[in-house]
């Protein structure tokens, strides 16, 4: 399988301080991809870099080929590449429907003189819009909370939205920053589910997540990360065997 | 006469005054991410307050030496603004302290027009004249003349501006400032009273304030309701040059926006061949602030602020 | 009453025309009940709606705080005077004149916005402060060398708007009625407004509008979900600036004269305060908003004339009261209705949600990239 992500030798300095030292990873077409490593290793700094939040220090960030570098978060999105946030960014104030239709932003071409002359164009634009969004909400489990406000949806849901919207850019690839932290099993299992789901629909998973049981159980391959450097990558079991791996979370966390 | 030094000397004279102006905004800017559109009123109502005691005082002993009458002046307006900053931030800010950013934002407008109101039931439409009890020696520098009111405003400047940095840089209160405007929250942690400094930064920056209320409306001769506005916006675009939220900053963009003014009211008129005239003075610092906020929107000495999400 | 509303709701196609008659004969109404002057205050409300939707779509849809809106006022006043009087010689018809008054306050609006609108809000505000006394400076300045604007003596005999041959600044005699200048002006005010309403709900109503309550609710999500923030910000700021240099060619033909002073910062503050006061993001309120300030001077004006009869002579003279009162309103609205007197039911949360902790996640992301 070809690769779909390529993460090649990414650096990230605030200042002094070393966020992400030559960090390369590949993830491959179709595949789940999970990143781990202890508190502050890097992660979401790495999430923020390919997705155009931080400016790169040094190194690359490829999609299908595409240089990701520079580019502007939503030229980001267009490229393919969609992502959840770890503390939750939904547009609190809108309702779920609104949120992921917000998400069909980038796919969809209506501007000022189509939404005031509400073209026949326009029309069916939004109405596909909306379609699509209420098929999203179905299809992540939030039918019937398409009017709730996302910010009054409980924890769970408020994951899965954030997932529906980003759902709605059309992603290649979808990169989740620890969704499914605060979860109860249940709703872990669901969430893995989902994620199988979405994995048979054709899309590419890249999953920062601490629950080491359930990473070891979805995905295909795994990178550590820690203080900013990738300690091992490769199969979930071979991973979890790792001398430095286990050195790195000091025994704690199942690892 | 040469007229580059002269204008050299009255950019800097006119500079000294919106670097003081400038430290109000940028401290407050510093410690709570908040254009105090207000600052400019306050700098207005400490002109207007020690005219009203300049005024009484002379009617009641004309004889007193004029620097004295002034300075007793100044000795009124800056509690006076020093009380009000107090109120402006404890009544209109500190309600909103946590909310969306556009309302405090709308709140400072409000307090502006505000001041601007009372200011004008108080004191009149009129200008209100300064009068001219301060000595009035001039001396000749470089084949430019320099007043001794000129002099004074630099030398009086000057002292403020270090007095202010000892203040930062060298006491308690001064630390404790720097830990907020770094981290309100850590701050608080390490035992440091938020609110308080909040207050104290708000209220230092108006007694600095009053000082170039006083020396503004002694440089130009006249007070005015309506002073504040434009002097405020100037040196906010003075604060904004040198980096808003840095002190030094505000003080060399202080000193360069008035150098570019007056050099830029006296040449423009030779620049576009006519067309354009001295009394466009008034347009270079807003020229001067979308151009640093383009280029360069840290200001020459500040840390990043533009996001470009 | 209740029922009668309730009766209404029920039978919308009445309540439309009901409504569509009530607005039509509003000025006979006015007219007869308090005058003719008050016609032309009904005038000027509309005038302000026309503003204060504009401003509203900046502000209140997509929360970017323009405070120099009245500088596009103005470019479309002095077009409409240029174009239109014996200062150059010039009558183009009204229907030529406002599409050139709007497309010229839109490009400044993109010019003066491409730059500043990737910087935080606080600082547009300034820059759009600065850019409003840069347009009056130069107002007043262009008078020489080359007599553009006419300094501050401002632009005269500006032509009226003629429809059908008949010049709006005439009486209208139909059917043996006289319909007054001021009623003329009304009914194509009205036909304006409704238009730019119109303009506005679909806006709000539509992906741009969804994108534009996005980027207010929260920039960075917004961005990560593929909206170029720039570029719709930039759309919603010079939409904002388009109606504006539509009310202001309106303007210049109702007055029949501009000069600076006309297109002072109160104007721009009084404006805010109108879409503060009503509603931010809210059309009806800030319909409310709009009528309530511009009626509310005109009505303190009796103030002035109950001291002359009382006390004899004025003491405080209204007019110095009113931005006095309107500063306060703002204040007061900001700390305890920031949402306004009808809120959106969307602008009302985020405006009374006080925990702030996505505005503070926001800068902390902005200040680790530093």
């Amino acid at each position: 399988m070809a690769d779909l992500l390529q993460v090649q030798g990414v650096t990230k300095r605030f200042g002094g301080l070393i966020a992400l030292e030559d960090v390369s990873l590949s993830v491959r077409d179709g595949e789940i991809y999970g990143l781990i490593g202890p508190n502050g290793a890097g992660k979401t700094t790495l999430f923020n870099c390919m997705t155009g939040l931080y400016d790169l220090t040094g190194g690359e960030v490829r999609l299908g080929g595409v240089l990701l570098n520079g580019l502007k978060p939503h030229r980001i999105v267009e490229a393919g590449f969609a992502r959840t946030f770890q503390n939750i960014r939904l547009f609190a104030n809108m309702t779920a429907l609104e949120n992921v239709m917000v998400g069909r932003h980038v796919r969809t071409r209506i501007g000022l003189v189509g939404a005031i002359l509400r073209t026949p164009r326009a029309r069916a634009e939004e109405a596909a819009i909306r379609d699509r969004a209420v098929a999203l909400l179905d299809h992540v489990g939030l039918r019937g909370k398409a009017r709730t406000l996302a910010g009054h949806l409980s924890y769970g849901d408020q994951r899965r939205l954030e997932i529906a919207r980003a759902l709605a850019t059309e992603p290649r690839l979808l990169a989740l920053d620890e969704p499914v932290a605060g979860m109860n099993p249940t709703e872990r299992r669901q969430m893995a589910d989902l994620f199988q789901r979405l994995r048979a629909d054709g899309l590419t998973l890249l999953l920062i997540e601490h629950d080491v049981k359930l990473v070891m159980g979805l995905c295909d391959r795994v990178a550590v990360l820690d203080y900013g450097r990738k300690i091992a990558e490769g199969e979930p079991a071979r991973v979890r065997a790792d001398p430095a791996v286990i050195a790195a979370y000091l025994g704690g966390e199942a690892a | 006469m040469d007229i580059l030094t002269q204008q050299l000397i009255n950019g800097l004279v006119l500079g000294s005054i919106y670097a003081l102006v400038a430290l109000g905004y940028t401290m407050v800017y510093g410690i709570l991410e908040l254009i105090n559109f207000a600052h400019g009123e306050v700098t207005m109502i400490g002109a207007m307050v020690a005219l009203t005691v300049i005024g009484l005082l002379l009617g009641m002993a004309p004889e007193l030496p004029g620097l004295m009458v002034v300075f007793s002046g100044l000795l009124v307006a800056i509690p006076a603004c020093m009380a009000l900053a107090f109120a402006i931030e404890k009544v209109a800010y500190r309600p909103l302290r946590r909310a969306p950013r556009l309302a405090p934002l709308i709140t400072a407008i409000g307090v502006s027009i505000i001041l601007q109101n009372v200011a004008m039931l108080v004191w009149g439409r009129q200008y209100v004249a300064f009068p001219a009890i301060l000595p009035q020696g001039q001396y000749e520098v470089f084949g430019a003349h320099i007043t001794d009111l000129q002099l004074v405003i630099v030398a009086l400047s000057l002292t403020t501006m270090a007095g202010l940095w000892l203040l930062v840089e060298r006491t308690r209160l001064g630390r404790a400032m720097r830990a907020t405007a770094q981290s309100k929250e850590v701050a608080a942690l390490m035992g440091v009273n938020v609110d308080r400094v909040i207050s104290a930064t708000f209220v230092i920056g108006a007694a600095i304030a009053a000082i170039a209320g006083v020396m503004v409306s002694a440089y130009y001769g006249l007070a005015h309701y309506h002073m504040g506005f434009l002097l405020g916006l100037k040196a906010f675009a003075a604060a904004v040059l040198g980096g808003i939220g840095n002190i030094a900053g505000a003080m060399l963009g202080g000193l360069l926006l008035g150098i570019i003014e007056a050099l830029g009211a006296g040449y423009i008129g030779d620049l576009t061949g006519g067309f354009l005239g001295s009394h466009y003075q008034d347009v270079f610092a807003f020229f001067v602030l979308i151009l640093v906020l383009v280029f360069r929107p840290s200001g020459l000495l500040g840390e990043r602020v533009a996001n470009r999400a | 009453m209740r029922t009668a509303l309730d009766a209404l709701r029920a039978r919308p196609r009445l309540a439309f025309a009901l409504l569509a008659a009530l607005l039509v004969a509003l000025p006979f109404l006015v007219g007869a009940g308090l005058g003719n002057s008050w016609v032309r205050v009904l005038d000027f409300v509309l005038l302000y709606i026309l503003l204060a939707l504009g401003l509203n779509i900046v502000v209140g849809y997509a929360g970017l705080l323009d405070l120099g809106f009245i500088a596009f006022y103005a470019i479309g006043a002095y077009v409409y005077a240029l174009l239109a009087s014996p200062h150059f010689g010039l009558h183009l018809p009204f229907w030529a004149i406002l599409p050139i008054s709007m497309a010229l306050a839109g490009l400044f609006g993109v010019l003066l916005g491409t730059p500043t609108l990737r910087l935080r809000g606080d600082y547009l505000a300034i820059v759009t402060l600065g850019f409003h006394e840069i347009i009056r400076i130069f107002l007043n300045n262009l008078n020489a060398p080359y007599n553009l604007t006419n300094g501050p003596q401002g632009i005269n005999l500006i032509d009226p708007i003629t429809i059908g041959g008949h010049a709006l600044s005439r009486p209208l005699e139909l059917f043996g009625v006289t319909v007054p200048s001021t009623y003329l002006y009304y009914y194509v005010f009205l036909a304006f407004t409704l238009l730019v309403m119109a303009v506005a709900i679909r806006l709000q109503d539509s992906r741009l509008g969804r994108a534009w309550a996005a980027l207010r609710e929260d920039e960075v999500a917004a961005a990560a979900m593929g909206i170029n923030t720039r570029n719709v910000k930039l759309l919603a700021f010079a939409m904002g600036a388009t109606f504006a240099g539509l009310a202001g060619g309106l303007f210049a033909s109702f007055q029949g004269f501009v000069s600076p002073e006309s297109f002072s910062l109160w104007e721009s503050f009084l404006v805010l305060c109108m879409i503060v006061l009503g509603g931010m993001g809210h059309i009806p309120g800030v319909i409310l908003g709009a009528a309530l300030l511009t009626v509310i001077p005109e009505a303190l004006r009796y103030l002035g004339d109950l001291q002359r009869a009382t006390l004899g002579h004025v003491v405080l003279d209204p007019a110095d009261l009113r931005m006095l009162l309107f500063g306060i309103a703002l204040v007061i609205m900001m700390i305890y209705r920031p949402a306004g007197l009808i809120p959106s039911r969307q602008r009302k949360r985020e405006l009374t949600a006080r925990d702030g902790v996505a505005e503070q996640e926001q800068a902390s992301l902005y200040d680790a990239k530093a």
